[in-house]
């Protein structure tokens, strides 16, 4: 195995450069290094100016995604001897399909809005205060909406979805979690407020399947799984508004919870 | 956002502004795995908490803000709830507890093993809900606008664009964490840096309890990263070379096969952290290229229970160590954790700076004395979050506008920042350098142990440091998302408040709970019963003062576990069932 | 989508100027994933395709053993049989992706546990063994 390993990472800086253009490193490959050591290690002690997104290097803050020769990774999670194998340089780019600020810096401020579109908290009809003790809710229905709620906002699922890429405003695999793990939690009451948003061409009806996002998931979460399931559902409920067009269903979840 | 929120509720009229140098929710609670502890159980009591925390604390604790924080506690764990926090369950529905170091009776919520994962995403996501909460996300913060004696406002550094703002406001919350980053070895993530405590420290507010660092007994070596407390709690073993469990040679009772309430591994971390350096020092650990390490064992608990209660630390190992828990030990070693001290706070989250409020791991109320215990500071960050907004809504609704004047302080900022930094001539030292030898400088000094010589020459060399970061030269002058700036500016901040700390440390001539002097190995409720503050002189030196101690219903007495039934001096008052709210 | 304009405009101070990459429109030939996603997709118009013919097949049945003869004259021409191969390859290969995306889109749960996928995508197997069996049978007869 070498001891060292080029890094060709891409390099932005507005205030020089009109366009990015790609700067190699060579770094130091020790067995237990994650990509995020290296880039530490040229910050510190090589180019103070390369810039990037960390914080907890533990994949749990969801800050260090970036592309790793062509595939979405955190980088405290892509150990540098697994990145090796596939060739002598390693080519580290910012996240595919955002606009980038600096180097290694994408900007969010898009994404945070998709994810304040899908109304992203519990909705109940009325208010209770918390003295009245908790929402029962056994741990299978916990486990109903479980994984949908492991998101760590780290928008790699977002880098890997083309759809995402050729129609910018498409909500994205991420919001649609997060809103079916609300939708699916039966203490919420607020699936038909989310519907709106949802049952849309920029919602559901923009994803076409691809399931990228869920292949390149670092915690599992199943976006592709959650938009296809919200898609049947969606249809269902179209179809009975269709067929059964009288009254006003209560959109409850408690029921249809238990069915699932 | 906590105290967004409770500001909001308050208020619905004021606007409030959320500045963060990083996303809300990239906040390091996000990391925290163990649980929050909370009283809801029929079997247990608020006096048992109360007690367990004020006797956990060594009696640092003021008793006043423990009995405040363990009545409301379950009341804003409820309130998580009740906005779609996913707390584990039992098979009836109720929230399911379960059993924490020193803790005596069973009182920890969790979420799996990531609760403060699942509470800081609830949060966020619920204050998405309230529109007069404005959100300034990248934007790092430099100093505290001051005048006319009360705050009014602060300077931030718009980190996308470059540009100096001062954002003017009636009255300041401050809630940036804790300072794990001063020390080499930390669980804490990169942005701890202690800002808030420092932009309180310059601003004139004094820090309280500075010398109280807690090391949490089990990390990984090399990144530091937490193997929770929740893996003893479901009964690990903790193991020298020889695989004995050493523990037992420390007075924290007898090795049972199945864990027992603040025994053995399930003892007070400062103890835990203590008696690692003792088989340290006797050569009983394991030495590895990252330094002397211990083993924690959890063969013994099959892969089922792994798999169902502890999930994220088995993926921890395989993804950051390369080992299987199942199989395998883990190596572990005592790492910076938690900062009892802090801005030095009343009950309801106000500093003595007029208009300047703080709560969570920044502030120091104090409820966790001398040595937090696991699962008190997630409930401690809603309770005094939720006060402290609500106390600074108050307060806000009772003020002027501020005035322009502070605008010029803002332009100063500005040319601080060009000068010193940016566009600086000269200069030879790199950031990482000067902050390795603070670390190194910090570690020995006010680690584990600490000697008058030791903390002595720690202040000379802060010294030094402090004129060798004046000396330092950045790479990357440009004005879009500097982050080598960012990093000079945090170096800034944690000399400042490692100088905090090794004075605190000095003149403290005593040990008690996480601060152990090697020369004063006793405990004096006499001189010290009392909580340090450390003032900023005009000069830059540091003075340091006494304040008592609220003793309210438990006098001081001696902190014993494994024991506990034999010796007859350490009484719990007598149980007060809680009316169950159901 | 944006495009990148020419000539960007020169960068004025403190103002952040994003760099925003274009999408190319061969964006699916970059990555063999992406290229198998494009395929499975154009795999509906042949199945579409394969319906058509199973209609004409039908109408020629309907109308006589002359018509029925013509139209199996038809198909020996070799670019139906070329045709027809490719279009098996890829209703076979429409079946397969589809039954294994199934259990994504359906959570089925026993006794509160979720079945694994692979259970979730076998009936749909088992039953396309039966009914090309069946079908196979009834025609060789």
């Amino acid at each position: 195995m070498a001891n060292t390993l080029i890094l060709e990472i891409q390099r932005y800086s507005p205030e020089r450069d009109a366009e990015p253009r790609f700067q190699d490193y060579e770094v130091p490959v020790h067995k237990d290094w994650v990509l995020l050591d290296a880039l530490n290690y040229l910050k510190d002690k090589v180019d103070g100016s390369l810039t990037y997104r960390w914080s907890c290097r533990m994949g749990i803050c969801g800050s260090c995604g970036m592309m790793v020769n062509g595939e979405p990774k955190l980088s405290c999670a892509t150990f540098l001897t697994d990145c090796a194998n596939s060739g002598s340089k390693v080519r580290v780019e910012p996240l595919r399909y955002f606009p980038v600020v600096r180097d290694l810096v994408t900007e969010l401020t898009d994404f945070l809005g998709k994810l304040k579109k899908v109304k992203p908290w519990l909705i109940r009809t009325g208010e209770l205060a918390p003295s009245s003790g908790e929402f029962l809710q056994t741990p299978a229905q916990l486990e109903h909406y479980k994984q949908f709620s492991m998101c760590i906002n780290c928008t790699l699922c977002y880098a890997a979805c083309p759809v995402v890429g050729l129609d910018p405003v498409f909500v994205g695999p991420a919001a649609i979690a997060l809103a079916q793990r609300y939708n699916m939690d039966s203490r919420d009451q607020g699936a038909q407020e989310r519907i709106a948003v949802l049952a849309h061409p920029e919602g559901i009806w923009g994803c076409t399947f691809v399931g990228e996002c869920t292949r390149v998931c670092p915690k599992h979460v199943d976006p592709a799984g959650a938009i296809q399931q919200y898609k049947v559902k969606a249809a269902l409920e179209w179809l009975k508004a269709v067929v059964m067009p009288w009254g006003n269903r209560p959109s409850k979840e408690a029921s249809s919870a238990a069915a699932d | 956002m906590r105290a967004a929120i409770a500001a909001a509720e308050v208020n619905p009229k004021l606007s409030i502004a959320v500045v963060s140098k990083v996303y809300p929710m990239r906040s390091h609670t996000v990391s925290a795995e163990g649980g929050a502890a909370g009283v809801v159980k029929p079997d247990d009591s608020l006096d048992e908490h109360a007690y367990d925390t004020i006797s956990g604390g060594d009696w640092m604790c003021d008793q006043d803000a423990v009995e405040a924080f363990v009545r409301e506690a379950p009341l804003e764990l409820l309130q998580l709830e009740h906005w779609g926090c996913p707390w584990s369950r039992e098979p009836d529905g109720h929230i399911a507890v379960r059993a924490f170091g020193g803790m005596k009776k069973r009182r920890t919520w969790f979420a799996a093993d990531k609760t403060g994962f699942h509470m800081l995403h609830t949060l966020f996501q619920t204050t998405l809900k309230y529109d007069p909460i404005k959100r300034y996300d990248e934007w790092f913060v430099t100093k505290l606008l001051v005048d006319d004696g009360r705050v009014q406002g602060v300077v931030a550094v718009e980190l996308m664009s470059g540009k100096v703002q001062a954002i003017t406001a009636k009255a300041v919350i401050l809630c940036t964490g804790g300072c794990g980053r001063i020390f080499p070895f930390t669980t804490n993530a990169n942005i701890k840096n202690g800002d808030g405590m420092a932009l309180a420290f310059r601003a004139g507010a004094p820090l309280k309890d500075m010398e109280f660092v807690q090391y949490h007994p089990t990390g990984l070596p090399f990144t530091g990263i937490l193997i929770t407390e929740a893996t003893r709690a479901e009964g690990g073993y903790l193991i020298n070379k020889d695989g004995y469990r050493y523990l037992q040679d420390y007075n924290l009772g007898k090795p049972e096969p199945k864990p027992v309430l603040r025994s053995m591994e399930l003892g007070p971390r400062d103890r835990l952290s203590q008696a690692f350096v003792h088989e340290e020092r006797k050569g009983r650990t394991v030495p590895t290229p990252y330094g002397p390490i211990v083993h924690l064992d959890l063969r013994h608990l099959g892969e089922q229970v792994i798999n169902t209660k502890l999930p994220f630390v088995r993926e921890l190992c395989l993804k950051y160590q390369n080992l299987d828990p199942v199989r395998e030990l883990i190596p572990v070693r005592p790492v910076v954790h938690y900062m009892m001290g802090g801005v030095s706070t009343d009950i309801h989250g106000a500093t003595p700076l007029a208009g300047l409020y703080a709560a969570g791991e920044v502030a120091c109320v104090s409820i966790n004395g001398a040595n937090r215990l696991g699962s008190n500071s997630l409930p401690e960050c809603l309770v005094f979050g939720a006060r402290a907004g609500k106390a600074a809504a108050d307060y806000a609704g009772s003020q002027a506008m501020p005035n322009g004047r502070t605008l010029a302080q803002a332009r100063d900022e500005q040319r601080r920042l060009e000068t010193h930094f940016l566009r600086k001539i000269g200069g030879t030292e790199r950031v990482a350098a000067v902050r390795d030898e603070m670390q190194r400088t910090v570690e020995n000094s006010a680690g584990i142990y600490r000697e008058a010589s030791q903390l002595t020459k720690a202040t000379n060399s802060l010294r030094e440091l402090q004129g060798r970061f004046e000396n330092v030269r950045l790479d990357d002058r440009s004005h879009t998302f500097n982050t080598e700036l960012q990093s000079a500016l945090e170096l800034g901040f944690m000399l400042d408040v490692a100088e905090a700390i090794v004075q605190s440390a000095l003149q403290r001539t005593e040990s008690r709970g996480a601060h152990q002097r090697t020369d004063y190995p006793a405990r004096d409720d006499r001189k010290f019963l009392a909580h340090s503050l450390v003032y900023r002189n005009p000069d830059g030196s540091s003075r340091v003062e006494y304040l008592p101690v609220k003793i309210t219903r438990w006098p001081p007495g001696e902190r014993v576990y494994g024991q506990v039934e034999e010796h007859g001096k350490e009484e719990a008052p007598p149980a007060v069932p809680i009316r169950r709210a159901s | 989508m944006r495009p990148q304009t020419s000539n960007p405009p020169a960068y004025t101070e403190y103002h952040p100027r994003w760099y925003r990459p274009r999408v190319s429109v061969y964006w699916w030939l970059g990555d063999w994933r992406y290229l198998t996603f494009i395929l499975r997709e154009l795999s509906s118009a042949f199945v579409a395709l394969a319906v058509i013919l199973t209609l004409f097949q039908l109408r020629a049945l309907r109308a006589g053993p002359e018509a029925y003869a013509r139209f199996q004259q038809r198909l020996h021409s070799p670019l139906l049989i070329a045709l027809g191969v490719v279009s098996l390859f890829f209703v076979v290969f429409h079946a397969i992706t589809w039954f294994n995306l199934t259990p994504r889109a359906m959570v089925v749960r026993l006794r509160g546990r979720r079945l694994p996928d692979a259970l979730v995508a076998a009936p749909n197997y088992a039953i396309w063994l039966v009914v090309s069996v069946s079908v196979a049978w009834l025609v060789t007869r």
